[in-house]
């Protein structure tokens, strides 16, 4: 609104570094699925994993991707995490997606059957992982916002960080601290223009959710490339130049579930 | 001054000598230096991130011990980790001061460095023994997690506890290219960006890859600063050349906020968005086209930032801060207490009377 012909002409100018991104936990599942799917619309993307094989694998896979090695659940991990992100990323990051999860314990358990420290692993992955990675990158992120790109913190929720599931007590009071964390934090950095999004991909076919449920029909659930396609469609409308961010609109959009 | 040995950006007892545009001169709380802005200023901060630029390993030719301090980027491209300039120390670490630390073996052009995963190779001797252009082997993106995984900040022995990459990030560090932290930017924390807002003061960012303040060698000191690189975002420099139109001040949160500013708007008084160097040194003599004050750290006296404050006030001036820092047991180096110092618009101001607020 009222924005001066030659405003709109440096944000123009500022988008023709193309969309950079990092993503947590993405050698497998939605991470993986959100790689392909940000880098098949343009995007330049970094990636976070804890295994080494994997990351290597992902990343001959997919030449030009950029595939760190880290644990978010170590503090000692985040910032060399960060410096990686941001130098391999050409010095700048435009959205952030905290998609790395811990289920707690495995096999699910009951509250009373759960060990503290696997509490704790959940809330260090899925809470306090995201909390420390977005601050290490809220610099770059907010620089992001004042040159007129956006940016976006995506921070992957569930449903059972609303719904009281028996045996899933661990990962959903820590997703349920996230999807809380993701709202507050989304108010009070209104003003710089960073957005905060906490978004429930839903029931997926991945490798996260056939390691709590094993007798789940794989064909009853989503597919993670859909998933990422509608979260990378969200990011995009959160963005102030979504439509010209240089993210391709999707290619597939009528996949079935 | 008290050197300040802890490694706390913020806090809680950070004080801030003030000194206005119309030559009062305050303590204050540095938390409350938002007070000191007025509606149209315009704030400018370096947004740049600290390298863990020191790396520990040794001379293959000699098998001697070095650590190797990268301290400037050879060009304007100053993403690309493939090469540095660097200064090369012998045995010991930064719990000695710098200039009793042993030199190295004698590098030649062509030896080459082992510094933990990474390798490189001496490509260049830069007029001194120990300063040298380094190549380094692999790709940007496996010498980035070298550089994650082995690279420490430089620090110097006035803190004797090992830094961590979280204790020299500001809170709005961004682009990984500074040597040293640029410390006046610890002062900032997001409650004071929101605040700034609500009093209509306007925040802007610039990248400038700040270089080390010390070498340990006379000669090489006098050197510094060694070109730094810097960007500055088109937004960044519209906010500068509508700030007079708009009857603001420049205010800028840091001396290489200082010389990167004062490098882009050097021809026309008109700061354009893009990459530039900056180049030779600011000081008494030079005349400010930008910036119109300064937040700054309590420098002392001989160093090169102490004498970047020549550019905003008349020797005598500066005389009196000095004593009045000294008298009131200020805390000096990179995590002490500020300065924030208003251009004269004099050559010198007759007296400065100072006014005490607790």
């Amino acid at each position: 609104m009222g924005k001066s012909y030659n405003a709109q002409r440096e944000a123009l100018a500022s988008l023709e570094v193309p969309l950079r991104v990092a993503i947590t936990g993405g050698t497998a599942g939605l991470g993986l699925a959100l790689v392909r799917e940000f880098r098949d619309r343009g995007a330049e993307v970094a990636f976070v994993a804890r295994g080494r094989e994997r990351l290597e694998h992902v990343a001959r896979e997919l030449p030009g991707s950029h595939a760190i090695v880290g644990d978010l659940a170590r503090k000692e991990d985040i910032h060399p995490i960060a410096l990686q992100v941001i130098g391999s990323l050409g010095g700048g990051v435009d959205v952030l997606v905290n998609n790395a999860s811990s289920l707690g314990p495995v096999p699910l358990a009951l509250l009373a059957d759960t060990e503290c420290e696997e509490l704790e692993l959940a809330v260090a992955t899925n809470l306090i992982g995201p909390f420390r990675l977005s601050r290490a990158l809220l610099g770059a992120l907010s620089a992001s916002a004042r040159q007129g790109r956006g940016a976006v913190i995506l921070n992957v929720s569930s449903d059972a960080a609303i719904n009281p599931y028996p045996q899933w007590g661990a990962y959903g009071a820590s997703k349920a601290a996230l999807l809380h964390l993701s709202r507050i934090w989304d108010a009070e950095l209104i003003g710089e223009g960073v957005r905060v999004l906490a978004v429930d991909p839903g029931d997926m076919n991945t490798e996260l959710h056939a390691t709590a449920l094993p007798d789940a029909d794989p064909a009853s659930l989503k597919r993670p490339e859909t998933a990422a396609r509608e979260l990378v469609d969200a990011i995009a409308s959160a963005l102030p130049n979504g439509e010209l961010c240089g993210l391709r609109p999707g290619s597939d959009p009528a996949s079935p579930r | 001054m008290i050197p300040e040995s802890r490694a706390i950006q913020r806090p809680p007892k950070a004080r801030l000598l003030a000194l206005d545009a119309e030559g009062q001169l305050r303590h204050i709380r540095r938390a409350d230096f938002v007070t000191l802005l007025r509606s149209w200023d315009l704030v400018i901060a370096n947004d740049a991130a600290t390298l863990p630029a020191s790396l520990r390993g040794f001379h293959v030719a000699s098998g001697g011990p070095i650590e190797v301090r990268l301290a400037g980027w050879p060009s304007a491209a100053f993403h690309d980790p493939r090469r540095f300039h660097a200064i090369v120390f012998g045995a010991g670490d930064y719990h000695q001061l710098t200039e009793d630390r042993p030199p190295p073996a004698v590098l030649r052009p062509g030896d080459r460095l082992a510094l933990g995963p990474l390798s490189a190779r001496i490509e260049a001797l830069l007029g001194h023994t120990r300063f040298a252009t380094l190549g380094f082997d692999g790709t940007p993106d496996a010498i980035w997690a070298d550089l994650a995984s082995h690279g420490r900040p430089i620090q110097y022995a006035h803190v004797q506890t090992p830094l961590a990459l979280w204790d020299v990030w500001t809170p709005i560090a961004g682009p990984p290219v500074a040597f040293e932290p640029p410390s006046a930017g610890f002062a900032l924390d997001w409650r004071s960006l929101a605040l700034m807002r609500s009093r209509g003061v306007r925040f802007a960012t610039l990248t400038h890859a700040a270089g080390i303040s010390s070498t340990g060698d006379p000669e090489l000191d006098r050197l510094l600063p060694f070109d730094e690189p810097y960007s500055i975002p088109a937004a960044t420099a519209n906010a500068v050349n509508a700030v007079r139109a708009d009857g603001g001040r420049v205010i800028a949160i840091g001396t290489t906020v200082v010389r990167a500013l004062e490098s882009a708007g050097s021809g026309d008084w008109i700061v354009r968005g893009g990459n530039g160097v900056a180049t030779g040194r600011i000081g008494a003599g030079t005349r400010l086209r930008i910036v119109d004050a300064i937040l700054t750290g309590t420098h002392e006296p001989g160093t090169r930032h102490h004498l970047l404050l020549g550019a905003f006030l008349g020797e005598m001036s500066l005389r009196q801060i000095d004593a009045e820092l000294v008298d009131n047991r200020y805390r000096t180096h990179e995590f002490g207490d500020s300065l924030f110092c208003a251009r004269c618009p004099f050559d010198e101001w007759p007296s400065i009377p100072i006014a005490r607020k607790e």
